[in-house]
């Protein structure tokens, strides 16, 4: 029997507001603890919560980008639960009626695209922060901090499309590039901006029957979603394979031991009582609203990559790279509009550009290099001032100081020599000095021609152009034939 | 319609909630009468009658993305009968 998984993934998305989603409260990340709420996030009986905008806008832009149908009318309810995190004893969410329904995300796998249709997206709060110390001052109590609390966050659910654990980490890629780009999330998953829940169930291939599925909890990477998908797949496989049922149950994963652990709850199955919250209006979103925000909406990575791929003439590949964020995108369109060589371009940022990205472990935005000093030096390999080989070590007193191309070259005496007669002359120099080299060539033992070639760079300390070099060198030895 | 004496059980589990026999014996009475008298409504036919949320509609309630001052720690700290300089402390709990 052959099986496949059937993956669905629920992404909670912190939404990059300044303000809580219900109060005024700042949403800053590494405040002192307990230091932002209030009355409202807190839960104190008789307060008023009142929406926040900008959230409402960055979740149309969300629905717009994914083809998601926005809700003319969306309500908010609470979901009912007792848990220390939740001072209020209920979490503002969306249950019916929620923000919108249906649209998808777009995934290359397999050398094509596939579209991982979603089920809705919508919205709720954050619930404070939980720390379990062992220190002895709290005498090994749970301390809470209810700073996250109210923070807004946007959950982003699929249908149960997605069918192996490598099509789960390229789709949460995708979606986190699309967040990004938006910049409705930092998508920053140590601070917890993004967090995810996987849904698998397991089914003979081609068999249309679902199995009964389990819920991952706590996937803290991308990478660990993908290895906990893969995990629970053999669990339920070798189930299955030896006649045993499978219990529909809710797993923590744990990333340092790569196992999932059956989450024990005293509490029977839950009941979340969901109800509409009495304290907030239905929120209405009218098309002039959606079309005003439609038009804020920046260029979308598969549009900047499949320009790039049109207009630059560059790889699936290197445009798929150069789109990953939109800060690298803009570093390469500024960097070639100093250089003519668009290809050339490319590969210099994905190579030595990116080297040093994940050695330093910056972004590029934090690059000492600036795209128009790339593009300038880009610019002097064209116009044969500088050789590709002392391009790279150009480049790496650049990356070094922070200086220009021809600051460097000027300073260090780096400019390829193109002059003719101080070329001839150095190869009459080589020749004379390599005598028995010279016979032997005439000879017919051709092979030496590399030599002086070799004799001739070194000379000039890499410095003479290769090109005129080779031209020279090869009408003289021609000469004495 | 109506509850009975298990589904009120529960639903006070559900509050954290407990109660004596002779108690939930009569909060079952309770509850169903307040059923049977919401009971009424089911008179009328709402066949295509959209549900109604909220009494304030239509109309958004919002508000803009500002940062307005939070009530300081000492303030919202002194809700807690457990305490540390920064933290509200309670029983542990482990997931």
């Amino acid at each position: 029997m052959e099986f496949e998984p059937v993956i669905g993934l629920e992404v909670h998305a912190q939404l990059k507001t300044d303000s809580k989603i219900f109060c005024s409260c700042s949403t800053r990340f590494g405040s002192e603890p307990n230091s932002q709420t209030c009355p409202v996030c807190t839960g104190m009986p008789g307060v008023l919560p009142v929406l926040n905008t900008r959230v409402v806008e960055f979740a149309i832009k969300l629905a717009i980008t994914t083809g998601s149908k926005i809700a003319k009318k969306s309500i908010f309810a609470r979901k009912n639960y007792f848990y220390p995190d939740l001072p209020k004893a209920y979490q503002i969410s969306q249950y019916e009626e929620p923000f919108c329904s249906g649209g998808h995300i777009e995934i290359q796998a397999n050398g094509g695209w596939k579209i991982i249709n979603l089920t809705r997206i919508h919205l709720e709060e954050d619930a404070g922060k939980l720390l379990h110390p062992e220190d002895n001052d709290t005498h090994g109590k749970t301390k809470i901090d209810f700073n996250r609390c109210g923070v807004p966050l946007i959950e982003i659910v699929t249908e149960p499309v997605i069918t192996s654990p490598n099509e789960a980490y390229l789709y949460l890629t995708k979606l986190k590039q699309l967040l990004v780009y938006l910049e409705i999330c930092d998508g920053n998953m140590e601070e917890g901006s993004l967090r995810c829940d996987a849904n698998i169930s397991i089914m003979e291939k081609g068999s249309e029957k679902l199995g009964v599925k389990t819920e991952i909890k706590n996937l803290n990477s991308f990478r660990g979603v993908e290895k906990a998908l893969e995990y629970e797949f053999e669990r339920q496989k070798g189930l299955i394979l030896n006649g045993e049922k499978i219990i529909q149950e809710t797993l923590l994963w744990d990333a340092n031991k790569n196992i999932a652990i059956p989450m024990r709850s005293k509490e029977e199955a839950h009941d979340y009582r969901y109800f509409p919250d009495p304290d907030l209006v239905p929120l209405w979103i009218d098309e002039k609203w959606i079309d005003k925000i439609k038009s804020q909406i920046p260029e979308l990575p598969k549009d900047k990559k499949l320009r790039f791929i049109k207009q630059y003439g560059l790889s699936d590949y290197n445009a798929e790279i150069l789109t990953t964020t939109k800060e690298l995108a803009n570093y390469f369109e500024e960097t070639v509009k100093y250089c003519k060589d668009f290809i050339k371009a490319s590969n210099w940022i994905i190579t030595e550009v990116l080297k040093i990205l994940n050695e330093k472990k910056i972004e590029i935005n934090d690059f000492n290099v600036s795209s128009k000093n790339l593009g300038t030096m880009l610019k002097m390999i064209e116009d044969g001032i500088i050789s590709g080989k002392i391009a790279k070590e150009v480049f790496e007193y650049m990356t070094l100081t922070g200086k220009s191309a021809e600051e460097i070259t000027k300073e260090k005496g780096l400019i390829q020599i193109t002059d003719l007669e101080q070329i001839s002359k150095t190869i009459d120099v080589v020749l004379k000095q390599n005598h028995n080299e010279v016979l032997a060539y005439i000879d017919g033992k051709e092979k030496l021609f590399g030599f002086f070639v070799g004799q001739v760079m070194k000379a000039t300390k890499g410095k003479a152009n290769p090109k005129i070099v080779n031209e020279e060198l090869r009408k003289k030895l021609n000469s004495l034939k | 319609m109506g509850v009975s004496i298990k589904e009120v059980k529960k639903i006070a589990k559900l509050a954290k909630l407990e109660f004596k026999d002779e108690e939930l014996e009569k909060f079952t009475l309770q509850m169903n009468e307040i059923l049977d008298y919401m009971e009424q409504l089911s008179e009328i036919n709402t066949d295509n009658v959209e549900p109604l949320y909220h009494v304030i509609e239509p109309g958004n309630v919002l508000r803009n993305d500002e940062v307005k001052p939070s009530y300081s720690r000492e303030e919202i700290l002194k809700n807690a009968p457990v305490k540390s300089d920064e933290f509200i402390l309670v029983p542990r709990v482990i997931e």
